[in-house]
């Protein structure tokens, strides 16, 4: 282990200090999330005791969220709505990258633009004409509605991260494929794409943290409880006009979140890949 | 070998392509085959309700009937409505003091995070969960976590004696603001810190020998070498991140709905709240439209400002 110079006081100051105050910033509200949602209601509004602890932990507000809401069909739609959407979009990503990253064609230019456009065209430009299209469609209300919409964020996004990716990829084996007469979609599927496993894992982990995370569209167009998403679901029907049920509203977001976190867990070098494939040339 | 004539695999036999095999295995028909679909789908759910948009923005369409056409009326009305200045505004000062705290705290973070120590993958890993976790998620709690009554940051106040009962964080206008942008850097440094952590590994050591057999202090090496060098990572981390801090929605809707009195209102959830909440859809896609060309001059500005220059 490397010896800094100037010891620990140096090193105090320079690295644990100022990690310790972010580590704090951005845990702590984890924390008020955990430790609100096992404390019984008459702790949780009261004044006069340290809300930072709990005196008689209970698991009333899961048990309340899980059998009183459809807070188990909110899941069930989140992962369906997020895991379709992840897999159209990585399907329709490869069908645009590959021939980008690989192949010469007139034209790639422009889709290439075209593709990186549509990254940057934030959501709230489009959520009123597609909500009228939705609408006028009949799909409000299903599924569908954001399973066709989703992809419309990932794709690029996707497009983007394997572009990069598949550039990366020597050429020989597939030159070698072709010399020995394979067609091109042969090389693309039987030797080309096996080889990109880890770029797939980097776009499907983000996209999908990506669908998890969608708001806007799962808003408008998914009105019913039934069909709703658990971000939806959570902020629509766990506040009754004024009325806060912060208990179950806190066990909500922690159970939300924990799906993707364990994802996450499993893949970060993947995640971070991924996140930082548009920024930084490696 | 021991027979005298090969077998007759070793003879390529000509295979029989037909022509429209032949034209798919062309380069660029093949490449166009595989692109249409995808590019048809963008067009259909992207481009044509970008398209239809700035059509819903000359109409007067109330929601469930027919829109009469009515030129750049909309436009002519929100440059009349006080509320829609105030957007501007608002919308202005949070991408902004957004924006700066998360260059500078990521930065920041990078530098401290580009150091040796223990479990540095493991704080790495956590440092992302704000930014992995659902946004609407982890922003109920922080509404929660800024309860005036309940919650320890106004708990705080009252038991060290610095305020009773304590402010009403989210229902006085500038510090709803302050709030707002508090949450949004809370979320996205973790994407500024990682990003630029990696911008900052890809910088040879070896500069940094030279910079200091040279002469140079620890500030002279992160100005004349860190910075140079990071200036296009931290450019395009920047560039999305203004994007999608200028069009944020879900923060401002969950934590305030844009009150109190339009004071945290964006375009977009403005945008919402007439469109949605008022039904009028015309209006609606005129104020999200109007974002359009502040966005657009901001990032030409940045390039501008900020274009990393081709080496």
């Amino acid at each position: 282990m490397m010896v800094e110079r100037g010891g620990w006081r140096v090193r105090t100051i320079r690295l644990w200090l100022p990690l310790g105050v972010y580590m704090i910033f951005t845990l702590f509200p984890f924390y008020w999330m955990a430790v609100t949602s096992v404390k019984p209601n008459s702790e949780l509004y009261n004044r006069k005791i340290m809300p930072l602890l709990v005196y008689h932990p209970t698991f009333k507000h899961y048990v309340d969220l899980l059998t009183e809401t459809n807070f188990m069909v909110w899941t069930w739609n989140t992962l369906l709505v997020s895991a379709i959407s992840t897999a159209i979009s990585l399907v329709f990503g490869v069908m645009l990258a590959y021939p980008l990253a690989r192949m010469r064609f007139a034209g790639s230019a422009l889709i290439a633009f075209g593709v990186a456009a549509t990254y940057l065209v934030p959501q709230p430009l489009l959520f009123i004409p597609l909500a009228d299209i939705i609408y006028s469609l009949g799909l409000n209300d299903t599924l569908t509605s954001v399973i066709l919409t989703y992809p419309t964020l990932l794709i690029p996004f996707c497009a983007w991260l394997l572009m990069g990716y598949f550039r990366s990829v020597p050429h020989e084996l597939e030159d070698a494929a072709r010399i020995d007469g394979a067609t091109r979609l042969q090389t693309m599927f039987k030797v080309f794409l096996p080889l990109c496993t880890p770029g797939f894992i980097s776009a499907g982990i983000f996209a999908f943290t990506l669908a998890q995370n969608e708001f806007l569209y799962a808003l408008i167009f998914l009105t019913q409880t039934d069909v709703r998403t658990v971000p939806v679901g959570a902020i629509a029907e766990l506040v009754k006009g004024d009325v806060f049920y912060w208990g179950q509203l806190m066990a909500a977001a922690l159970l939300g979140s924990v799906p993707v976190a364990i994802i996450y867990s499993f893949f970060v070098e993947h995640y971070v890949a991924g996140l930082t494939a548009g920024a930084v040339k490696q | 070998m021991s027979s005298t004539t090969l077998p007759a695999v070793y003879i390529p036999k000509p295979r029989r392509i037909s022509g429209f095999r032949r034209w798919t295995e062309r380069e660029d028909v093949f490449s166009w085959l595989m692109i249409i679909p995808p590019v048809l789908f963008l067009l259909l759910l992207v481009g044509y309700p970008f398209v239809y948009g700035i059509w819903l923005s000359l109409e007067d369409r109330p929601v469930a009937h027919a829109g009469k056409f009515v030129g750049l009326a909309n436009f002519i009305a929100d440059f009349h409505d006080p509320v829609f200045w105030q957007v501007v505004q608002n919308t202005f000062v949070y991408t902004f003091f957004a924006t700066v705290l998360k260059m500078v705290g990521g930065l920041g973070l990078a530098l401290v995070m580009n150091q040796d120590f223990r479990f540095k993958n493991t704080i790495r890993a956590m440092m992302l969960l704000p930014f992995i976790v659902p946004t609407v998620l982890s922003t109920i709690a922080w509404m929660w976590l800024l309860d005036p009554a309940f919650a320890p940051v106004n708990w705080f106040l009252r038991w060290s004696g610095i305020a009773n009962p304590g402010p009403s964080w989210l229902g006085n206008p500038r510090l709803a603001m302050m709030s707002l942008i508090i949450v949004n850097v809370w979320r996205g440094l973790p994407f500024y810190g990682i990003t630029l952590m990696a911008g900052l590994q890809t910088i040879s050591p070896e500069l940094y020998e030279a910079a200091t057999i040279d002469g140079a202090s620890t500030w002279d090496r992160f100005v004349y070498v860190t910075l140079p060098l990071l200036k296009p990572v931290i450019f395009i981390v920047t560039m999305f991140s203004v994007i999608f801090t200028f069009a944020d929605f879900q923060l401002v809707y969950v934590l305030t709905r844009g009150g109190p009195a339009n004071a945290t209102h964006l375009f977009a959830t403005y945008a919402f709240d007439v469109a949605m909440g008022g039904g009028q859809l015309g209006m609606g896609a005129s104020i999200a439209l109007a974002m359009l060309p502040p966005l657009a001059l901001i990032i030409i500005a940045m390039s501008l400002y900020m274009k990393p220059h081709k080496s």
